[in-house]
């Protein structure tokens, strides 16, 4: 098995006439990652993979692939196969014959065809429908074609373009584990690209947040949402209570902010943002609703939070708390079901603890909105 | 459920509308289509009489106006009617030849046009390629003879190029009549096309791309079959509409070259023979119908597909 190939951007940037939709990208994709590109809908993720495969040159900056400039090469001269976000199977062509195309297009008899098509049905668990059109299999089989065709061309690096969005959600989460497995199992590059976290964190070894054409942050999936770099990668990967204030303390890695409405709160600056808070600075500081907690322990720090119980919803798995701190801040909790026999009616006051270890003090910025 | 369907049609478009449109299309099929080709198809079958014999004794149905076009007269010394048959089979000859003449020119064009995604250019295409239909069939063949006249601009300019010593006789060769009809069709070649082309998902062309499929290759693999019931209605329209033109053969061909339609006008203006004529005309329909349909099994086309 090769040792497989990495990608690189080198400050790359993609305009087209006067619109920036790739602003000085610089990622660094390691041979055999699994790596994704997140971000919400038209911050310019197709973009990035459209050019890594070739279909269109950056404006500035320089792509490498294996550690070769890929400029001035075209789509067939790279060792890419992209997988389109509609697959863009072809619809007349039997699902044989779509998996078996970049043999076809290098010449390859029909039976030698025939014989590789029907290797990698199996290997996507359709064997014996090799004969059908496309269009007689479910949404599930047909991305399973599509990756099937696109790994018959033998890649060195795979770009899937939200593959799984057109999907219902279970199918989601199955294809999730199963692409996951494709990669481990053919070991080469494959690059994702996603405006669902879920799935950029469940599958990826590393993620790259994007906002609008700039990458905020690249990262592996925990680091992401437990140090988000930016207030848009904290407000865009999972959820947060936001609150918004001024920067009262700071020491490298602890710091005190004054918000507007509920006082002064503690929390962690993380790694990617230490120097950046200096006192007086706006800020914005991020509790996950799974961080806050209304039972105080001994770890727990001295920061609290007074609310009311707006309303509550039962999840199985446990609660989510929808609560009104002061003036009308609006604050989430969710609570794991412990079997407690406890409900959260409206209008019962609470004191919420969180560490402060767990909650994250940023720069103000944009948020990413809903 | 024919009386749910008629009843949902009615609610659709209201009783006044609906009435008007059932008796309107009523009309134009029966009065204006079926009516009048039963009629010609029943003259193909009569003896061509004066009009004081007509319905007396010796008015009855016979075969001898599709005799004639294979036979000849009687006392014909050839075992067939070679005239006659040799123009019908140059006819159809000539109607192929400019069928795919218009093919190969229209293929590009639809393509183009369908890819491009509407820009400004391409509605500025369009426009310059219908704006010619609005001057009248006649006055296009005659320009025709113009510019491919003796002194005309092609003949000028490739003199004056230096790559012809005296003029070529366009007419005499029947390259204005080819290029008249092929000229009169264009657009019924190209929008079918082009509206089938539209519809292809760019994203396949890119795959094939990808793959490192050669331009050829994708649009024999991809473009081609798709385009497929789009090619096939507007090779029918074009085939059928040179095989039955008239006006541009009539101006446009050379002496020597008659087509099948002027025979068929002949018998009918000149000779007043109408049984004679509409018994041609039977046989060029009828043969016309049969070739699109023997082209289309070979290409496996279904009938369903050309009314997209
Ligand atoms: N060919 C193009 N010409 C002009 N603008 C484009 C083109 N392709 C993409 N864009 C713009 O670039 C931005 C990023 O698009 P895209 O990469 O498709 O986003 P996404 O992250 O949803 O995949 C969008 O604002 C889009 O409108
Ligand atoms: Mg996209």
């Amino acid at each position: 098995m090769s040792e497989g190939v990495g990608v690189d951007l080198q400050d790359v940037w993609i305009k087209f006439g006067e619109f920036v939709a790739v602003r000085q990208a610089n990622v660094n994709i390691k041979g055999g990652e699994f790596f994704s590109f997140l971000g919400p809908s038209g911050c310019g993720k197709t973009t990035i993979l459209r050019a890594v495969s070739g279909f269109l040159e950056p404006s500035d900056g320089k792509i490498l692939i294996g550690g070769n400039d890929m400029a001035g090469f075209g789509p067939n001269e790279r060792p890419t196969a992209l997988i389109f976000q509609n697959l863009a199977l072809f619809p007349l062509m039997k699902v044989w014959e779509n998996i078996a195309f970049s043999l076809e297009v290098k010449g390859a008899s029909a039976s030698e065809r025939r014989k590789r098509a029907d290797e990698l049905l199996d290997m996507i668990a359709l064997t014996g429908q090799g004969d059908k059109l496309p269009s007689e299999l479910s949404g599930g089989q047909r991305q399973r074609v599509a990756i099937a065709r696109a790994l018959c061309a033998e890649p060195d690096v795979l770009l899937l373009d939200e593959p799984l969005s057109a999907l219902d959600l279970k199918l989601r989460q199955h294809m999730r584990t199963e692409l996951r497995e494709i990669q481990k199992r053919v070991g080469i590059t494959f690059i994702y690209i996603t405006h669902d976290q879920g799935e950029a964190l469940t599958m990826s070894d590393s993620v790259a947040v994007m906002k609008a054409g700039i990458i905020d942050q690249i990262a592996d999936g925990k680091s992401i949402y437990d140090d988000p770099a930016t207030a848009f990668v904290a407000s865009f990967v999972g959820e947060n209570n936001v609150f918004r204030g001024t920067v009262k303390k700071v020491t490298k890695d602890m710091a005190v902010i004054s918000t507007n409405r509920t006082g002064d709160l503690r929390a962690r600056i993380p790694a990617s943002a230490q120097t950046k808070l200096s006192l007086g600075d706006q800020a914005m500081l991020f509790i996950r609703p799974e961080a806050l907690d209304v039972t105080e322990s001994k770890n727990k720090s001295d920061t609290r939070i007074k609310a009311k119980v707006h309303h509550s919803e039962f999840e199985g798995q446990g609660y989510n708390v929808f609560l009104e701190g002061s003036e009308g801040k609006e604050i989430k909790m969710s609570l794991t079901n412990r079997g407690e026999t406890r409900m959260y009616d409206s209008g019962m006051e609470l004191t919420l603890h969180y560490d402060a270890n767990q909650a994250v003090a940023l720069p103000a910025g944009e948020l990413a909105s809903e | 459920m024919g009386n749910g369907l008629l009843k949902d049609f009615f609610k659709r478009n209201g009783t006044v509308m609906g009435w008007f449109l059932i008796i309107a299309v009523t009309f134009w099929v029966v009065v204006l289509i079926i009516l009048p080709q039963i009629s010609m198809f029943d003259f193909s079958f009569r003896n061509h009489l004066p009009p004081p014999e007509m319905g007396g004794p010796k008015d009855v149905y016979t075969l001898k106006n599709y005799k004639y076009l294979i036979f000849g007269a009687e006392g014909n010394p050839d075992a067939y009617n070679k005239t006659d048959l040799a123009v019908f089979g140059k006819t159809l000859l000539a109607a192929a030849f400019v069928t795919i003449l218009d093919l190969v020119l229209c293929y590009p064009i639809a393509y183009y046009l369908g890819q491009s995604r509407g820009g400004g250019l391409t509605r500025v295409l369009v426009l310059f390629l219908i704006i010619p239909y609005w001057i009248n069939e006649i006055l296009r063949a005659f320009a025709f003879r113009i510019i491919f006249g003796d002194s005309g601009v092609i003949n000028e300019m490739m003199m004056f190029l230096g790559l012809i010593d005296s003029p070529i006789d366009f007419i005499r060769e029947n390259v204005a009549l080819y290029a008249g009809l092929g000229y009169a069709y264009i657009l019924l070649m190209i929008f079918p096309m082009y509206n089938v082309i539209e519809s292809l998902d760019r994203n396949q062309i890119e795959a094939a791309r990808d793959m490192g499929a050669s331009w050829v290759k994708i649009h024999r693999r991809i473009v081609i079959p798709y385009a497929k019931p789009g090619i096939s209605s507007g090779c029918t329209m074009v085939f059928m509409l040179s095989a039955g033109a008239l006006a541009a053969p009539q101006i446009l061909g050379g002496p020597s070259s008659l087509w099948f339609t002027q025979i068929i006008y002949q018998w009918f203006n000149q000779g007043g023979n109408w049984p004679q004529g509409s018994a041609f005309a039977a046989v060029l329909l009828a043969t016309c119908i049969f070739i699109v349909l023997a082209v289309m099994r070979i290409f496996k086309v279904n009938m369903g597909d050309i009314g997209k």
